[in-house]
């Protein structure tokens, strides 16, 4: 027996596993994974080479130093002896604060732009259109660069600041306003505002429990209204308003006590909202226009008015279609915050990723950091879009 | 910025290992070319000129060094940082060597792992103002809102100074020296701080110069030097004794134009000799041939012409020489002896 026949067999199995569609699948993701695992290595061992070359290993322990330096805009208790960790911290709530805003307004004006597109007035749809193609074609930064400027350099300086009413006072250092102090009878108003949206989310299914088995029809939405904004606004001023307001006043440079928005933060969430507002207005566009229209001769022929179609049959399906994009324009704005660095606004890159980095030298450690943190940020958000797309998915029945 | 610091990592985990940390002087001399770090504008220190030349006191010392080094002071190419980034690109290799305002402190030293060449301009830092605050004292700035370059040693003192006096103040953070000018002109700060050479060099660069003032207190020591990566010896050496080299010719009265004159035939003073090369061969210990030092002095004239060209009490910084003069003459410069 020669050597080339024992060889064959063996060629026989190779050649069926690659010509099998299903193990050559297989075979090739293998590969393909095991390439990108040693890039990876190559790529990691490489830089561990370097950094010895030069003396330096990774090492976190510089995030129980003292930071020294000092931020801007610090939502919890922070000074120059604090540690790297919680200028981190700083950071990350900034970063979160820009998002949750940023998200909230952008879904506003863009559900708002969305419907203004399909509105048969020919001037509302235009100009909706002129604000979405303008916004889009500019870049965010720009936007960033653009209202941080206006800000700047278009409000008076505190000793000048405009004053709105003799609690606020708009200024270029940022616009100071009356910070609430709330007395011990405000959790009581609170207390009510809490009970009044548990009772709103009970009777809703109760009211939909009557009305499937009865047809008696509940008007929900102003009972809860009621339950939720109506008794504790009732109860506030009965309690005698147990709000105090600080205001703010003018002591050398600048306003003391209130609180204060500074020009970074306005603009970027501003900025920020009007940019991705114009693409979730093409999303919420897009989805309401793909429901077809059948949909809608369907349910006035049933007899339900304008508005109810719109609410019941419309929107729902539409939702379908609109929540993916726009998972990803939640993303986009969070990930886009961190151009806060152009206008110096304290964010995760600049804080842990800027100055702690530079201080230190520990850029490694650094950005992994900021890498896995914004990592972490998106698969949240992911998640919770996906949670609630499967929520509204069509079930069959 | 950011970008640049994703860049520098992206460098330090790029797929051909970085070249060896010793050999700069041999890298640079295939190159052709000097890969300098400098500011990304500061007018006098380091800033492209109308026609887009880079001129200014640090870039006079990347251009000594590149004459030095290649034989003209020409090759070399700028490599503009911002404060935060200006570490990162020096250690990832895409800068062969640092002159851009930088404060030589013991963490940077050993931490950051730079090797520091000797001081070239003794500072400290210092308070911009407009004059119409009637302010007269750091101490009387509580309240106010101060910009400064962030990964600096400026931001570090700023907090360090105003914790002591028990003042607090909002920090505006900002990039770079040109952002600074436009926060500080657009009133967003009522005080811009970096060190008293910067300031006078920002403060020159303002509508009207006369109606800003710098306040009395200095509140730091801010020894500016160049640098190089830590682990080439020689290559630190030659950064060390370029910029000796300009000092002590100045303390020898040999400058741009007289150097060629001196270094034609050796005459009888022995360290000018030394320093030129027309007597011994000092240029050989540090890897350079025996002119080293004359080219250096050709590209951009001894330390007082560059200073005087670039800084000096005649140009719009307007700063006179103070600390930073000769040490013969009530300064503190310094230089160690070519011997
Ligand atoms: N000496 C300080 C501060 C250096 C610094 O950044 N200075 C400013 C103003 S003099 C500067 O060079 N800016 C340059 C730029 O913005 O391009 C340090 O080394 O940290």
């Amino acid at each position: 027996m020669s050597e080339t026949a024992l060889s064959q067999p063996q060629r026989n199995i190779v050649s069926r596993l690659w010509n099998d569609k299903e193990t050559r699948s297989v075979i090739i993701q293998i590969i393909a994974f095991a390439a990108i695992f040693a890039l990876f290595f190559y790529m990691i061992r490489n830089a561990v080479i370097n950094l010895e070359a030069i003396g330096k290993d990774i090492d976190f322990a510089f995030l129980t130093q003292p930071a020294s330096y000092d931020i801007g805009q610090t939502l919890i208790e922070y000074t120059s002896r604090s540690s790297h960790f919680t200028a981190m911290i700083v950071g990350i709530i900034n970063t979160l604060l820009i998002a949750v805003f940023g998200i909230f307004l952008s879904t506003i004006l863009g559900f708002t732009l969305g419907v203004l597109r399909l509105s048969k007035n020919w001037l509302t749809n235009k100009l909706a259109y002129v604000y979405i193609e303008y916004t889009r074609n500019v870049p965010v930064l720009l936007h960033i660069l653009l209202i941080h400027g206006l800000i700047v350099h278009a409000l008076p300086l505190p000793k000048n600041a405009l004053n709105v009413g003799d609690a606020a006072f708009l200024t270029n250092r940022g616009f100071f306003l009356p910070s609430p102090q709330f007395e011990f009878l405000f959790w009581l108003v609170l207390g009510l505002f809490i009970i009044g949206i548990i009772f709103s989310l009970w009777f809703r299914s109760y009211a939909k429990k009557i009305q499937d088995s009865t047809g008696k029809y509940y008007p929900v939405f102003w009972i809860s209204l009621g339950a939720i904004v109506g008794i504790p606004l009732i109860a506030y001023f009965i309690l005698g308003s147990p709000i105090q307001w600080q205001i703010p006043e003018l002591k050398g440079f600048n306003y003391k006590g209130g609180m204060v928005v500074r020009p970074e933060f306005i603009a970027l969430w501003i900025a920020l909202s009007c940019y991705t507002a114009a693409f979730i207005g093409e999303i919420v566009r897009a989805g309401i226009t793909a429901v077809s229209w059948g949909q809608t001769e369907a349910s006035s022929a049933f007899g339900i008015n304008r508005s109810r179609t719109l609410s019941l049959v419309v929107i729902p399906q539409a939702l379908r279609i609109i929540i993916p994009p726009l998972t990803s324009q939640y993303l986009n704005i969070t990930k886009n915050s961190s151009l806060a660095i152009a206008i110096g606004y304290m964010d995760i890159v600049a804080t842990i990723g800027g100055i702690s980095l530079n201080q230190t030298g520990r850029e490694m450690e650094c950005m992994t950091i900021v890498l896995l943190l914004y990592l972490s940020f998106s698969l949240l958000i992911s998640a919770f879009m996906n949670w609630y797309n499967k929520r509204i998915k069509l079930t069959e029945r | 910025m950011r970008v640049t610091q994703f860049a520098a990592l992206g460098a330090a985990l790029s797929l051909t290992a970085m070249t060896a940390q010793a050999g700069t002087l041999e890298d640079v001399q295939a190159r052709g070319e000097l890969n300098c770090v400098v500011t990304v504008g500061v007018a006098g220190f380091a800033a492209p000129d109308e026609n887009g030349k880079w001129t200014g006191f640090d870039v006079d010392f990347c251009r000594a060094v590149a004459a030095a080094v290649l034989g003209d002071g020409e090759k070399v190419k700028f490599v503009p940082t911002t404060g935060k980034t200006r570490f990162t690109v020096l250690n990832s290799g895409e800068g062969d060597i640092l002159f851009r305002n930088t404060t030589e402190t013991m963490s940077r030293d050993a931490d950051l792992k730079l090797t520091f060449l000797p001081v070239n301009y003794y500072d400290g830092q210092g308070f911009l103002i407009r004059k119409e605050l009637g302010i007269t004292s750091a101490k009387d700035l509580g309240g106010a809102s101060i910009c400064i370059q962030t990964g600096t040693t400026t931001e570090l003192n700023l907090a360090d100074y105003f914790r002591v006096n028990g003042i607090d103040y909002e920090p505006v953070a900002i990039e770079t020296n040109e952002e600074g000018i436009t926060n500080y002109s657009a009133n967003r700060c009522d005080v811009y701080t970096t060190d008293a050479s910067g300031l006078a060099s920002t403060r020159a660069a303002l509508d009207d110069p006369s109606a800003h003032m710098i306040l009395p207190e200095i509140i730091s020591k801010e020894p500016l030097g160049g640098a190089v990566r830590n682990g080439d010896d020689q290559w630190a050496d030659i950064g060390l004794w370029v910029v000796n080299a300009s000092i002590i010719a100045e303390e020898l009265g040999v400058t741009s134009a007289n150097v060629a004159e001196h270094a034609a035939a050796a005459g009888n003073n022995p360290s000018i000799n030394r320093l030129l090369g027309t007597e011994g061969d000092m240029g050989a210990m540090i890897g350079l041939d025996k002119e080293w030092a004359v080219r250096a002095i050709s590209a951009g004239g001894n330390y007082a012409e560059s200073f005087d060209r670039n800084i000096g009490p005649d140009t719009p910084i307007g700063l006179s020489r103070g600390l930073n003069a000769l040490w013969t003459n009530g300064g503190i410069l310094y230089a160690a002896p070519i011997r």
